[in-house]
């Protein structure tokens, strides 16, 4: 086997030294009635050709070189080459996490400018060195809030990602926490006499998301004003992390809980992703997961630590601010690399032409479709009623080689025929055209004005 | 002469903050000309629109390359030198794992397209959960979670709805207390209480203990096998029987799988439910903390509980996700987990085969066992018992100086070396976890015996070469009770 640095020789020697005569004799503790005593039933060692040509196969028989306009919690940005030039190196993508510094300043000190660029981005004082995703980020913001309020319910907004809201689900009905959602309005903004409603002396924390998954930026500055005058928190989860770039950072906000796969990180059919917690320095030590901090050694140079480790399972265990360890490290460095290439004034730029595709697309498809959700900033997705069922839509376009909008019927029913439509810099005016015309003009079929107001269906 | 045979010293370079290179009008990235109309931020966005961004760095190409390159020099890496840190199995990492993750169809997959055009990326899914079902001697599995302890936590979910199912979820977990820390985590985060189960003197489950604690009121017992110390729970057959007697649940943390894969499968020996660590007994990087990934496979009685989707054969034979699923726990995760771990460990498990998984097995047993040979008597050995994949010694013969494990892991630093895993087993006072892995050669292991030997005579003759390790590195210890005390989490700009 190549991966084995053994020749037969070698092991006979160990062997020997051992003191045994066979190999077996190691797994002797094991009783012998639940020994496997035939091969496992996978084939045989392949050639790295075959496998090669095996995963190029699978490769081939998925979208590949489709135009694609889904977003929905997962965007296809350009991922400039140096991040993968760079963690490539095998220095960052073989290490461990960096409990020893002395040999990890590397790993370290590109967390501690991850950290330091989402504090910038954000707008919040601290950020943690990452969670596993945007979905997990969200939820453990909630669960955090929860221990800093001493409180115990949630009030989640209907346009927070569904898979998002579902994962908070699992997490919440095991830990007895009440979760309580309150819809949208006409403008596709959080519904906010609905909100002051549900929010009650209970509530620890308020999670909405913006860009919500409508595309929709919300007025977060009002809704941490209700969330507060009540005495809960507001968490804001943001799953399309370029909108930064552009739209004002949610500073009024107590924690932010990112999804960081738009910084340099590949769609990859759903992970690995990376998520992100911040807030403010007074709820730090109620933050789960991982933290650089920045010190001195011996002689005084500077140099960085994992810090406030009594937070975490290892030292804590039952009483730890949550079970993680593992988290998405490497993720976390591309996307610090993709932050650095793109800066200041790239970042703005990026977001800028992704804000302008989307307008554009949002008036094409305007002219052959209803864009619901008018009334209210958007960032690079938008919300498109059209008379033919979604899925009969996507069909038509799959043959023209374009991977459509998400349809809504699954997640929202009541939206009726609506399909979730997103444009990044990388999509062409050329695609958004032909897909305009498309979803205009199902064959055989004539348009009809739908008897529905955009408003009456949000509803 | 020194005893330092592997490493050397070398021209490390320094190599400040990105921020601290930047400056206005430095830039490292070109967009394309836009195609479609310009448009007013302003009027678009109103007051949503962002001012500035602040301290963002603005950087040059060739600096960006520059940075990242000199920073990562300052790390330690698998592709550097053994590793021995126990329990984490940090093996080769292969490089044709990387290659076909990257494949164009395969990185780009969106996860919302339609399954028609997926399926390629549902057939790495597919037979990757057979591979692994297999290996596992169970029924079933999901590979939404995205770690290990997410997997924990997915599978003692999946057995308190089992328990619920049965009318009532119980009050307890019983947890060794040899287990990680994440299992009680978990436990918590489930919403159980802990309840410790103490070892016995040779390291393994009390028999007595588990048969007294065990009752209506736990929930599931959550196991490692082997277990922290690499010993195998050789009652592991009355261990179920005694848990299953009384209604619990059988929770195996795989986290050192590496020593069974087969070799000897948990479902042959009574586990009902137990997570994988891809990122460990199936070669997918830790990338300096992750991303990892942590499969869960359950037996039948466990199945329903599985998170949603579940992967399925459709008439016709094309795959598609199963979501009407009603007894499922629900999600651990958004979309389906951290699918490019699962592209690597497949392609981990193709180039060995059946034939190449067993010898690896043997031969990461073998290590273990070699360097416990070649460092008893030198290291003090607190349980005698066989050890499996990884060897526990602790660090009671070196105290007399005043020289704690801690200490001796620092100097192995000096001798080219990554530390073993330090004070962990919390069982075992002052603890060097060591765990080789399949990947080392011989001669690899024999320089890490001499330096370990080195050190431990260098403990008695010149301990204070030891206390004040490492000396051969960027920065010497840092200062960690400054860092928690008055911690900096993040850089400012001097005012």
């Amino acid at each position: 086997m190549r991966y084995l640095p053994k020749s037969p020789e070698d092991r006979e020697r160990m062997l020997r030294e051992i003191g045994i005569r066979s190999v077996d004799e190691l797994f002797a503790p094991i009783p012998a009635e639940y020994r496997l005593n035939r091969d496992l039933d996978i084939a045989p060692s392949m050639a790295e050709s075959d496998i090669l040509d095996w995963f190029t196969q699978r490769a081939n028989e998925n979208a590949n070189g489709y135009t694609s306009f889904l977003g929905a919690g997962a965007y296809l940005h350009y991922r400039p080459v140096v991040v993968d030039a760079l963690i490539s190196r095998s220095e960052w993508f073989t290490a461990y996490t960096p409990y020893q510094p002395e040999v990890a300043q590397g790993t370290l000190q590109a967390i501690f400018e991850f950290q330091t660029m989402i504090c910038e981005l954000t707008g919040m004082e601290v950020a943690n060195a990452s969670m596993y995703d945007g979905s997990t980020g969200a939820t453990e913001a909630a669960l955090m809030a929860v221990r800093v309020t001493g409180r115990n319910g949630v009030v989640v907004a209907r346009s927070v990602h569904p898979e998002y809201r579902e994962v908070l689900a699992t997490y919440a009905k095991n830990q007895s926490l009440p979760v309580k959602e309150v819809g949208f309005g006409e403008n596709g903004r959080v519904d906010v006499s609905a909100l002051e409603k549900a929010i009650t002396d209970d509530t620890a924390c308020v999670l909405v998301q913006s860009p919500n998954f409508f595309g929709t930026v919300e007025d977060v500055a009002k809704l941490a004003e209700i969330a507060h005058s009540k005495g809960a928190l507001l968490a804001v989860a943001i799953a399309e992390a370029v909108s930064l770039g552009i739209v004002k950072p949610p500073t009024e906000a107590d924690i932010v809980a990112m999804e960081a796969q738009s910084f340099g990180i590949a769609p990859g059919f759903g992970g690995p992703y990376a998520g992100v917690i911040a807030t403010k320095e007074k709820f730090v030590r109620q933050m789960p997961g991982r933290l650089v901090g920045q010190t001195v050694d011996k002689q005084g140079r500077r140099g960085f630590v994992l810090t406030l480790a009594t937070r975490e399972q290892h030292i804590r265990r039952e009483r730890a601010t949550s079970n993680i360890c593992t988290n998405q490290a490497l993720v976390a460095t591309m996307a610090t690399i993709f932050m650095t290439v793109y800066g200041r004034e790239g970042l703005k730029d990026l977001a800028k032409q992704n804000l302008a595709k989307a307008a554009y697309a949002a008036q094409q498809f305007g002219e052959n479709a209803t864009v619901l959700f008018e009334g209210a900033p958007r960032f690079n997705e938008f919300v498109v009623r059209t008379e033919e069922d979604p899925a009969e839509l996507r069909e038509r376009l799959l043959e023209q080689k374009i991977v459509g909008g998400l349809s809504l019927k699954k997640f929202y029913p009541e939206l009726g025929n609506a399909s979730l439509w997103c444009c990044t810099e990388l999509t062409r005016r050329v695609a958004i055209d032909d897909a305009a015309k498309a979803v205009g003009k199902p064959p055989g079929s004539k348009r009809k004005q739908s008897d529905k107001t955009p408003a009456e269906v949000a509803r | 002469m020194s005893p330092i045979k592997k490493a050397t010293t070398h021209v490390v370079q320094n190599e400040g903050l990105i921020f601290e290179k930047s400056s206005p009008g430095k830039k490292g990235y070109k967009l394309p000309e836009l195609d479609v109309p310009d448009v007013d931020t302003a009027k678009l966005l109103g007051d949503a629109e962002r001012a500035d961004l602040g301290n963002m760095p603005e950087v040059s190409e060739i600096e960006i390359i520059r940075h990242f390159t000199r920073i990562s020099t300052w790390n330690y890496g698998v592709d550097t030198g053994l590793y021995p840190l126990g329990s984490c199995t940090m093996k080769y990492n292969p490089r044709i794992n990387e290659v076909v993750s990257r494949l164009e169809g395969i990185a780009n997959a969106h996860p919302y397209q339609p399954e028609r055009v997926s399926q390629g990326v549902m057939l790495i899914m597919q037979v990757l959960r057979k591979c692994l079902i297999e290996i596992c001697g169970m029924d079933a599995i999901t590979l939404q979670p995205a770690a290990g302890a997410h997997g924990e936590l997915t599978g003692i979910l999946m057995a308190r709805a089992y328990q619920q199912s049965k009318g009532n979820p119980r009050k307890k977990i019983l947890i060794p207390d040899s287990a990680h820390g994440t299992n009680p985590a978990t436990a918590a985060i489930a919403g159980y209480q802990v309840e410790n189960l103490k070892s016995n003197a040779a390291g393994m489950v009390d028999i007595a203990s588990l048969q007294a604690q065990m009752n209506e009121d736990i929930a599931a017992l959550m196991l490692t096998n082997p277990n922290t110390l690499g010993v195998f729970e050789q009652e592991i057959h009355k261990i179920a029987e005694i848990v299953h007697a009384k209604g619990g649940i059988v929770y195996m943390d795989g986290a050192n799988m590496n020593a069974l894969v087969g070799k000897v499968r948990p479902g042959d020996f009574g586990v009902d439910v137990m997570h994988l660590n891809l990122h460990k007994t199936f070669s997918t990087p830790h990338g300096g903390g992750g991303p990892g990934s942590g499969p869960v496979a359950v037996k039948k009685i466990l199945e329903p509980f599985l998170p949603v989707p579940v992967i399925v054969q459709k008439p016709g034979g094309t795959l598609g996700f199963d979501y009407d699923r009603p007894q499922s726990i629900g999600r651990v995760r958004a979309f389906y987990g951290n699918f490019g771990m699962f592209v690597r460990a497949l392609a981990y498990i193709m180039a060995n085969g059946c034939d190449g998984l067993k010898q690896t097995t043997e031969d990461a047993v073998l290590n273990a066992n070699y360097i416990r040979k070649k460092l008893e008597g030198v290291y003090d050995l607190p349980y005698k018992t066989p050890t499996m994949h990884e060897v526990v010694f602790s660090d009671r013969l070196q105290t007399a100086k005043g020289i704690k494990t801690g200490d001796i892991a620092k100097r192995l630093i000096d001798y080219g070396f990554h530390p073993y895993t330090v004070s962990f087993p919390l069982i075992v006072h002052g603890a060097l976890m060591i765990e080789p892995t399949e990947s080392e050669s011989v001669e690899e292991m024999d320089l890490f015996i001499e330096a370990m030997k080195s050190i431990a005579e260098e403990c008695e003759t010149n301990p204070e070469i030891v206390l004040t390790a490492p000396h051969t590195t960027k920065v010497s210890r840092l200062d960690e009770v400054a860092a928690a005390r008055k911690p900096v989490l993040r850089w400012k700009p001097q005012a």
